[in-house]
């Protein structure tokens, strides 16, 4: 095990999309248990370096692994499809017709009701766009089809986070 | 911030990997404790025979206040003694200081109220005493070192180190200013770690609770509130938020306001305004069991007593406890947790004491908030055992913990917007590289911001660096690639390193910090402090050199011991001379730097070592763990 590992080979779990989450943080603690900075405090500021370069390595790898867009994105660039967002930004045309809905269901949103069922419709978006992204990535093997899925899975992310916000300001 | 142009990061160093129950020196124990550096009290607190407790004056008492008067002629008086003429020598008294660290003038609310003499300075207000200039770091180190002494004198022996706690909403500009005052008290500061953080520590293990708890903590001056997910000795923190200038002093002075009111009294000097706070203050504490209190005091020459009841202080605070109940909201909204998912809820700091706070939370958890330990007493006792553990005491304790980050860092970007870089509430230590350009041929130079908080326009966050990279090879406009790399260390500190990717050129960075003390006031106030002659200086260098290379030799035979197997005859017989060379040196000479180098080779001796031990044990962990789920 080194510094350069990916993410799945730091983990030690299979390079797939399909993870079980619980596994994921489990093994999260146990490998900050052994590299934490905080094991290493009595053993003065090189021991502590060392130590630092680790335990950020593990809590990025944790990050990528433990959200399922970004583990897609990482998985596809390991793939050799990177999703390359800002020089990819075609989507098919149905897909910006169920965004553009979204956009003004959202500004019309009036209530914390409204917002909820927007919310529940993002919710189920949302799942069966990571199915997708797993059975492309895990079943059929297809890293170019599933990058195109990643990036229209972003755009739903980040709409999310409008509606969080506006959530927020409905006082939820 | 502190900001490195050396990429030497990449440097090893011999890991010490302790067999469970062993712990690398057992004959020795170190002192080291944990200090709460509160608003209004500070505490110290220190494991012994394996219970955290708080240790008192010679008095008796474990509470110091947080309060610093400076007398004629250069003597101080801090805690109590500080405190009996606090109205008299208001100006030289200074209470609260939590709040004017890392902050500038503009930071300060209610200013006007306050009765000192403010000096405007880039960063950091300073105050004027009768003697002289004092910078918040220093009026704060003066708290930490009587409580230094108050340790030392317990234990008869020097300290180890000491952990010390923090808001969990402060910023890197506070954070950076405490462990300043730390270093000036002359403390070894094995972490800063935050103050929930340290109560759930504190709870947790007392209750064995597992799950995930709320810590709502309500000082004297601030305000955080953390989520928590609790699960075998692991304290991992999901969301943190809060508010770093809102706490017991603002319900104080609400409460003083509506007696001024009811007076139709105005206090304009420092005798008066401070003497208003502190007797709506002892209301304010009477009100937390009765329903009726009265303010007595004089004010503008002229005796008052106006009665008060407990409904309209509730009702002048209303918003002070709305404010906290918006940020829980928040810090669950950022936890992705509904409240119901809240196991227990846990309150900390002394104004928690109040009725209508312990109520608003009661009913927004619906569920009765955990009380069980002493609400002043706890934070210290979390950071004496958080404390015990980095020194090495407790070798079997599987005590981690996991904090976050509470304000997200970003930098400037054109049109004065902000790129965030690292979010809020992400995991500690983190690291994040971002790729800058250049934007005309031959460009040798360029400026970056660096700031702290959630808003988009950069005017609207707290300003940490302004930096600039210079000795860029000149290229042409584009092809140099200069990666910044943004690091956020354990204590929740931001350091930056950068360095041209094409050349392998390292860019040297020129800091402007935007707060805060540069090396040198630190070094001229060590020389000022009452703690440090020259003298005194170099023997302590030496003194240092010397408990790092025992420290060095120690870690060094203990991974021999355990893992020499790792090592071919030759590399083994090199480390051997290493450790003989730095024995010999540490033993004969007096020469701090020597003894530094020494040490210095011996740790780059061992690098590769430590990266083969290092990839054993993370190895292990994982199939450890294989293992047990097979």
């Amino acid at each position: 095990m080194n510094l350069s590992a990916n993410d799945f080979e730091l983990f030690g779990v299979p390079e797939q999309f399909a993870q079980d989450l619980a596994q994921i943080d489990a093994r999260w603690k146990d490998l900050q248990r052994e590299a934490h900075p905080d094991r290493f405090a009595a053993q003065g500021t090189a021991a502590q370096r060392i130590a630092m370069q680790w335990s950020v390595r593990i809590n990025e790898a944790y990050k990528r692994l433990k959200d399922p867009l970004k583990r897609a994105a990482y998985l596809c660039e390991l793939r050799s499809a990177p999703i390359d967002a800002e020089n990819n930004t075609a989507m098919p045309a149905e897909f910006l017709v169920e965004q553009l809905e979204w956009r003004e269901a959202l500004e019309e949103a009036r209530t914390a009701a409204d917002v909820e069922s927007l919310e529940s419709q993002l919710m189920k978006s949302r799942s069966e766009a990571l199915q997708r992204i797993g059975s492309l990535l895990d079943d059929q093997q297809d890293a170019k089809a599933a990058a195109q899925q990643v990036r229209a899975l972003m755009f739903i992310e980040r709409f999310a986070d409008d509606v969080d916000e506006r959530a927020e300001q409905l006082g939820q | 911030m502190n900001v490195r142009s050396n990429w030497d990061n990449k440097r090893m160093a011999l890991l010490q990997i302790s067999e469970p129950g062993q712990s690398p020196d057992p004959h020795t124990r170190r002192i080291a404790v944990g200090i709460d550096l509160g608003t209004t009290h500070s505490l110290v607190a220190s494991v012994r025979s394996g219970v955290a407790e708080c240790l008192p004056d010679a008095e008796g008492r474990v509470l110091l206040p947080s309060a610093v008067r400076y007398l004629e002629g250069g003597g101080r008086k801090i805690g109590y003694d500080a405190l009996e003429s606090q109205s008299d020598d208001a100006e030289n008294t200074i209470v609260s200081v939590k709040r004017f660290m890392g902050r500038g003038l503009a930071d300060i609310a209610n200013r006007d109220k306050l009765p000192y003499r403010f000096i405007d300075k880039p960063g950091m207000v300073t105050l004027q005493t009768r003697e002289g200039e004092k910078s918040p770091v220093e009026v704060s180190a003066e708290i930490l070192a009587t409580l230094r002494y108050r340790a030392e004198d317990t234990f008869n022996d020097d300290l180890h180190g000491a952990v010390i706690t923090v808001p969990a909403y402060f910023d890197d500009a506070q954070r950076q200013a405490t462990k300043d005052a730390a270093k000036l008290a002359g403390l070894n500061v094995l972490r800063l770690i935050n103050e929930p953080t340290a109560a759930a520590i504190a709870y947790g293990l007392d209750n064995a609770s597992e799950g995930i708890y709320a810590v709502y903590d309500l000082g004297g001056g601030t305000f955080d509130i953390s989520i928590l997910r609790l699960s075998k000795g692991v304290f991992e923190v999901i969301a943190t938020g809060g508010d770093s200038a809102l706490g017991g002093d603002d319900y104080d002075r609400a409460l003083a306001d509506v007696v001024l009111r009811k007076a139709q009294a105005e206090a304009t000097t420092a005798r008066d305004k401070s003497a208003v706070k502190v007797a709506a203050r002892v209301a304010k504490e009477q009100l937390s069991s009765d329903e009726h209190a009265a303010v007595r005091g004089t004010i503008a020459g002229r005796e008052i007593d106006v009665p008060v009841t407990r409904a309209e202080f509730d009702a002048a605070t209303k918003d002070l406890t709305a404010r906290t109940m918006t940020a829980v909201r928040k810090a669950l909204r950022d936890a992705k947790l509904a409240k119901d998912e809240v196991k227990g809820v846990v309150l900390v700091g002394g104004s928690t004491r109040m009725p209508q706070v312990r109520n608003a939370v009661a009913e927004f958890f619906g569920s009765e908030p955990l009380t069980n330990l002493n609400p002043d007493e706890v934070v210290a006792l979390g950071a004496a055992i958080q404390a015990n553990q980095l020194a090495g005491n407790n070798a079997h304790g599987d005590l981690l913990l996991l904090d976050v980050i509470p304000l997200s860092l970003g930098i400037e970007t054109m049109g004065g917007l902000v790129e965030r870089i690292i979010p809020r509430n992400e995991t500690i230590p983190t690291a994040k590289a971002q790729d800058f350009t250049t934007y005309k041929d031959g460009q040798t130079a360029m400026a970056i911001h660096v700031v702290q908080g959630e808003r988009d326009l950069v005017q609207d966050c707290r300003s940490l660096a302004r930096f600039e990279l210079r000795g860029i090879p000149p290229m042409a406009a584009g092809a140099a690639r200069i990666r910044v790399t943004f690091t956020v260390d354990a204590d929740g500190l931001l350091s930056v390193n950068a360095k041209e990717q094409a050349s392998g050129v390292e860019a040297r960075i020129d800091v402007k910090p935007s707060y805060g003390l540069s090396d040198d006031e630190i070094a001229r106030m060590l020389k000022e402090s009452f703690t440090t002659a020259e003298a005194d200086i170099q023997a302590r260098a030496l003194a240092e050199a010397k408990v790092e290379a025992e420290r060095m030799l120690l870690a060094t035979q203990s991974a021999l011991n355990a893992d020499g197997r790792l090592l071919d005859a030759d590399e083994r017989s090199h480390i051997d001379a290493l450790m003989e060379s730095l024995r010999a040196i540490t033993a004969n000479s007096i020469d701090a730097a020597a003894i530094d180098a020494a040490t210095e080779s011996l740790a780059k001796g061992t690098e590769a070592f430590a990266a083969r031990r290092m990839n054993e044990s993370i190895h292990k962990a994982l199939t450890g763990r294989n293992v047990e789920t097979l």
